[in-house]
Parts: C-alpha cells; sequence; structure tokens
C-alpha cells in the first residue's frame, strides 16, 4: 500500500503543505499549539506537500511495484529511428542515436536503431526496387550505414510495405515482438506527431513506464537507472523521472534538444533483417494527407524571433520579420498577437500553439505567462527583450535586455 | 451509439504561480477545471450526439473521469452542458497515478461502462502534458486509435473519418469503430450550459466507484501501480542567473551581436 506519511512529532502544524496544495488534500487540524497535518481524500500524492514541508515531516510511501524480476537480463539502449515521408530518418532520430550512444559506453552496453522502412507515398508494390540497395561493396548502404555512422552497433530492419501509411498500432507490434525477444533496457523516440503516438502504444502493450518530452537524460552512475528529466508546469519546474522495475525504460525526446553528431563513415555496425509479422495489418486507413509546406512551420527552426504584445502595433511586426530574415529564421508569436489578427495561429508558441526547440529564440515584447514558456521550454539559448524588468520571462532566458524591444530589435537589425 | 468522454479536473492554468523562495507551486484558491482540451472532446462528442438524434438514431454521452471527489462537481457540469450521464473513479488508492495506471484505471471505469462505440480525449492536459492516455488507452481496449484530430470527425456504418494531425501535416484517415479519438485545440467550443441542462445535471446521479468497486487490481493502480517515479524536481539552472546586457538601444545590440557570433549560427 501507499500513501502519504506525515511524522506527526517533526509536524509543526505549520500550513505550508495546505497552500502548496491543489486539491485540498491536506489539512492542519487539532487544538491551538498541537495542530497537525491530516490527509483528506483529495490527497493525489503529487507530492507539492512534500516539497513546501520546511521540517520534512512528509514523505510518501511507495508500495512494491511490480516489473520483471530479472532486469539485469535487459541490456543495449535502442532508438526508434523515424524516418520521414521519403524514407529518409529524421535528424532526431540521428540526435538521439548520437545521445544513446554516449549513454551506452556509460554502461557499457550497445546501440541499436530501429529502422521500419516503408514505400511512402509510392505505393510501390516492389518495395525493394522504391528502396536504396541493402547493402553496397563497403557493407551496409543507404539509412542503416547513415544510423551506424552516427553511432549504432546495430540496425535492426524491417522493409514492409505495411509501415508506410504511418499505422502506430502496426508499428508497435513490431517494436513489442522485439523487445520480447532481444530485451533493451531503454528505448527512446523522438517526441515527433508520430512519435508521442507510437511511444505510449508500445508503453501500453509492454506494460512499462513511458516519459515524455525529455529534455536531459542522464545514466545514474549508482543504479544505472536512465535518469529522464523533464519540464513540469510550463518549465518553471524539472523533473527527473526513473522507472526503476519495469524495462524497458521508455522516454521521448523533441527533436533539437541534443545534438546530432557529425557521421563517421569509419563506423562498423550490422544490420539485421527481420520480418513483420504475417498477421498484422493497419486498422487505419490513411486517405491522403496535405502537406504543410516547410514555410508554414516554426517547429523546426533554427532561430526564432518571437513577438509580444509588447512591441506595441502591428507595423513593428515588420522589423521582427526582417530580424528573422536577416538570421535565417522564423518569426513566432504569443497568443494575444494572434487574438488580434496579427499573425496566423500557426505562429504561435504556447501550450495551446506550438513548441518549439531552435538555437536561438530572441524574444521581443513577450512577458512570459506560463502558457508560452511551456512551448518554448524547448529552445537553447534565449535572448529576451522587454520594458519591464520583473517581466517573467527573464527568469526564462540566458540574456536580459531591459528596454524597448523595437528599439532593440531596429538597432540589431541595423549590425546585421 | 455509445460515446466515452474522458475528462480531468485541472488547476484553472493561470492560478499556477511559483513560490519564488520555496519553488514550490501554490495553487491557493485554484478553481478546478475541465482539461481545456478535454472541453473540446466534450463538445465534439454532443455535436456527434445531435448528429446522430437528428438523423433518428439513439446516442449517448457518458463522461468518465478519475479524480478527488469533488470531481464529481465538474461531472455534473458536464451533464448540464448536454452529456447524458458520469462515472468518477474516486479512491485514495488511485492516487500518485502516472499514465500508465491511469490508463489502466480509465479502462476498468469503461468496462463498467459497456463496449463503447467511441471514446474522445482531449490531445493532452494542460498540467501533465504528455498526451499519453489516448494512446495507451487505445492499446489497453485493443481498439485503434488517431490522435490530434483537428475538426469534427464524420462518423458513417461503423467508421470515423476525421482529419489528424502527422508530421507531414494533416492526414485524413478512416479509422474503424470502436476506436479512440484524441482532439486537438480549436475544432470546437464547448458550448454553455442550458436551462434544461442545468435541471437535469441537478437530479442527474453520477455514480462515484471506489478501485474496488471498479474491479480494479489494486497492484496496477495509483502509485503502487505506476511504472515510473519522480525521484528529483527543481528549478531549471541558469534561469536566475541569466546575463544582463545594459546600456543604452544601440550598447545593447551590439552585445546581442556579440553573443549570436558565440553561438556561430
Amino acid at each position: 500500500m501507499s500513501g502519504l506519511l506525515i511524522d506527526v512529532e517533526k509536524c509543526i502544524g505549520c500550513a505550508r503543505c495546505v497552500r502548496a496544495c491543489g486539491n485540498a488534500g491536506i489539512e492542519v487540524e487539532g487544538p491551538w499549539g498541537a495542530r497537525k497535518a491530516r490527509a483528506t481524500d483529495g490527497c493525489i500524492l503529487c507530492g507539492a506537500c512534500v516539497d513546501a514541508c520546511p521540517v520534512d515531516a512528509l514523505s510518501i510511501e511507495r508500495g512494491g511495484t511490480s516489473g520483471p524480476q530479472d532486469l539485469d537480463e535487459y541490456r543495449d539502449y535502442w532508438v526508434f529511428a523515424q524516418v520521414d515521408e521519403a524514407g529518409r530518418p529524421l535528424d532526431v532520430a540521428l540526435e538521439l542515436v548520437g545521445k544513446a550512444r554516449s549513454l551506452a559506453d556509460g554502461r557499457g552496453c550497445r546501440v541499436v536503431a530501429l529502422l521500419a522502412e516503408g514505400a511512402p507515398g509510392t505505393g510501390a508494390a516492389d518495395l525493394e526496387s522504391a528502396l536504396p540497395p541493402r547493402e553496397s561493396v563497403d557493407g551496409p548502404s543507404g539509412n542503416a550505414a547513415l544510423l551506424i555512422s552516427v553511432g549504432a552497433d546495430e540496425v535492426i530492419r524491417c522493409r514492409d510495405a505495411r509501415f508506410s501509411t504511418f499505422d502506430a498500432e502496426v508499428h508497435a507490434e513490431w517494436i513489442c515482438s522485439l523487445v520480447r525477444e532481444r530485451r533493451p533496457e531503454a528505448l527512446l523516440y523522438g517526441a515527433t506527431v508520430f512519435g508521442r503516438e507510437l511511444a505510449p502504444a508500445v508503453a501500453v502493450r509492454l506494460q512499462t513506464g513511458l516519459t515524455a518530452d525529455c529534455t536531459m537524460l542522464e545514466v545514474d552512475p549508482e543504479t544505472g537507472l536512465l535518469q529522464q528529466t523533464r519540464p513540469a508546469f510550463g518549465g518553471n519546474l524539472m523533473a527527473t523521472i526513473v522507472c526503476p522495475a519495469h524495462r524497458p525504460q521508455m522516454a521521448t525526446v523533441r527533436p533539437g534538444v541534443f545534438a546530432a553528431p557529425e557521421p563517421d563513415g569509419a563506423r562498423v555496425g550490422t544490420v539485421s533483417d527481420v520480418p513483420l509479422d504475417d498477421r498484422l495489418a493497419p486498422r487505419v486507413r490513411l486517405l491522403g494527407v496535405e502537406r504543410s509546406s516547410a514555410a508554414d512551420s516554426i517547429t523546426d527552426a533554427d532561430v526564432l524571433v518571437v513577438v509580444g504584445r509588447g512591441i506595441g502595433s502591428k507595423k513593428n511586426l515588420g522589423i521582427a520579420r526582417d530580424l528573422a530574415d536577416a538570421l535565417g529564421g522564423k518569426l513566432g508569436c504569443t497568443r494575444p498577437i494572434v487574438e488580434a489578427g496579427w499573425c496566423d495561429p500557426w505562429r504561435q508558441v504556447g501550450q495551446t500553439g506550438v513548441s518549439v526547440a531552435p538555437r536561438l529564440l530572441i524574444s521581443l515584447g513577450v512577458s512570459g505567462a506560463i502558457q508560452h514558456l511551456a512551448g518554448m521550454s524547448g529552445a537553447q539559448a534565449v535572448i529576451a527583450v522587454n520594458e519591464d524588468p520583473d517581466a517573467p520571462i527573464f527568469a526564462s532566458a540566458q540574456y536580459k535586455v531591459v528596454g524597448d524591444c523595437v528599439k532593440v530589435a531596429e538597432e540589431l537589425l541595423a549590425r546585421l | 451509439m455509445n460515446i466515452v468522454v474522458c475528462v480531468k479536473a485541472v488547476l484553472g492554468s493561470t492560478e499556477v504561480k511559483m513560490d519564488p523562495k520555496t519553488h514550490t507551486i501554490i495553487r491557493d484558491g485554484g478553481e478546478a477545471v475541465i482539461n481545456p482540451f478535454d472541453a473540446v472532446a466534450l463538445e465534439v462528442a454532443l455535436r456527434i450526439k445531435d448528429e446522430r438524434r437528428s438523423a433518428g438514431e439513439a446516442c449517448t454521452v457518458t463522461v468518465l473521469s478519475m479524480g478527488i471527489p469533488v470531481t464529481e462537481k465538474l461531472l455534473r457540469d458536464c451533464i448540464a452542458r448536454g452529456a447524458d450521464a458520469g462515472l468518477l473513479l474516486s479512491d485514495r488508492a488511485f492516487a500518485g497515478a502516472d499514465t500508465l495506471a491511469t490508463t489502466y484505471a480509465l479502462s476498468c471505469g469503461i468496462a463498467r461502462l459497456g463496449v463503447p462505440d467511441l471514446v474522445l480525449c482531449g490531445k493532452m492536459a494542460v498540467d501533465g502534458d504528455t498526451a499519453q492516455i489516448g494512446p495507451e488507452l487505445a492499446g489497453a481496449l485493443g481498439i485503434p486509435c488517431a490522435v490530434g484530430v483537428t475538426g469534427l470527425p464524420a462518423v458513417t456504418d461503423g467508421t470515423v473519418t476525421v482529419r489528424r494531425e502527422s508530421d507531414a501535416g494533416v492526414a485524413t484517415v478512416d479509422v474503424p469503430l470502436p476506436a479512440v479519438l484524441t482532439v486537438a485545440k480549436d475544432v470546437a467550443e464547448l458550448r454553455m450550459a442550458s436551462i434544461a441542462g442545468i435541471l437535469a445535471a441537478e437530479d442527474a446521479e453520477i455514480s462515484v466507484l471506489s478501485a474496488e468497486a471498479a474491479g480494479a487490481d489494486a497492484a496496477r493502480i495509483g502509485l503502487a501501480g505506476s511504472p515510473t517515479q519522480v525521484v528529483r524536481s527543481f528549478v531549471p539552472e541558469g534561469d536566475a542567473r541569466g546575463v544582463e546586457i545594459t546600456g543604452d538601444a544601440a550598447a545593447q545590440a551590439e552585445q546581442v551581436v556579440e553573443v549570436m557570433r558565440g553561438m556561430a549560427l
């Protein structure tokens, strides 16, 4: 049995826990001088009160979780290497293979990339003619060679037309059968639209844990567990999550969080071709895709200039756009700018807009509402310009520029 | 047609503030609301119900939640807005659930409701932001799933046709029923409660089930049934120590250019 433990010897009845709780899950009662905390039916064991307690009187006890008992038999770091519509691995797949390489080196184990190759778009009956040759005289070729060159020791490749429509169930069943057979200790996915659909589908089938949108992955030197850190509460807080008793440990990671390694053609690896179970059939039928042009998306921008209400008027948008162009980047905005009709909704960064992970984000006249901060928590560097020195945006910025954002933008533009 | 809508009570997100000294979340006075994405899912369900009923077909919408006892009020509000029934899974034993344990609890609730034709969820919750419950639930129920539905679904004999987000753009797919759909924002806005709805909600019986009554295996729910554990939470480093760039606009721009040069963009 699990539960919130309250050490009444330590509790001083200060009621900080009561204020920290969002669910009226804890109350303080008793006569003056002897007031003590008590959990109520509203407690969801979120731990907010534990963090708030100044005297460490609160703790959460976990019951034993049931998982496989033979955890040591699970070895190797796996990466699901998603391919795009043209059949090439996404950048995030290469980034994750690179990250898995360093994690696996720390564990003394191998990196395995999973490569599901269909015939996207072509509907070709003859898959082999639509895809690059499996091997060249130098060894593995095509996507497998690329994955090896960035750090994979083995590529498990499956070529099957049933992968062509990106049906998450088909991919999930394939991955689950491989996991059951070969037992990896960890499995990483890009937090793409497809990755965020596939990873939970695998997690529930294998009854294991999954951490979404990690921004940091480390191996705990003592336990060997994968420490998965992700933003919580709009990036104001980071939470480190582990999956101690279930395997594989699984995480999704947003594109751009880790750097892709330089391909090293001298790296050696093997390719295992595996078949897809005959009984599997996609249940979701793809009727068509309206391709959004890359021009209408800010999610993969390397540099992003984001404007907020502080830019004052619509005519100042031009300066921000010019700045974005000069930096080879794109223009994003906050929700009020979309609501004012100054920008299209696809440019909105935030919880109800899109999440971005640029290398550089220049924020102009953005106050920093928590919902906006949630969408920009993946940015590697943030330069914020705002007139108000107390604007919350500055807490998420590595470089703080207190001043008139339009003037600073103009001066910047003049120097580029 | 039976539609189940999974809803989560979240704190009105504007209420979430950080205590600058203790770095804990202050949730004082935060009134719980339906997760905005789930509110859209409910409206989508109600639109399908309106359509089915005007075609002379029976259709019911049941709202399902796992939550603390006061969540019953939110389910009642869903009924005032047009849902037919509510089921609340509420038990201290459900507390501390991660997405896998939550999925299992919800699947137990769905089992109590009979076989649904359609399960609708918000694409994600604004507090957890994992977007995992929908696809995990589909896996638990063994039915297909479409995530990030961006337009009103069209239901025709045993199939639902939806437009959904995909990495390449917006995909149109046919999904055989029963199915799970997760709904993106902006598909529809949840309607207001009608007077008749409010009256109906007052008398409506919301079933509240304990873990045992829901037939849930105690080892698979709550903290005990959650494979993942939060071991540490902390304020991101460097945030409070950002470099301040001072001077007039020209001097500031000069320094920003230097910073950008250092990044080798």
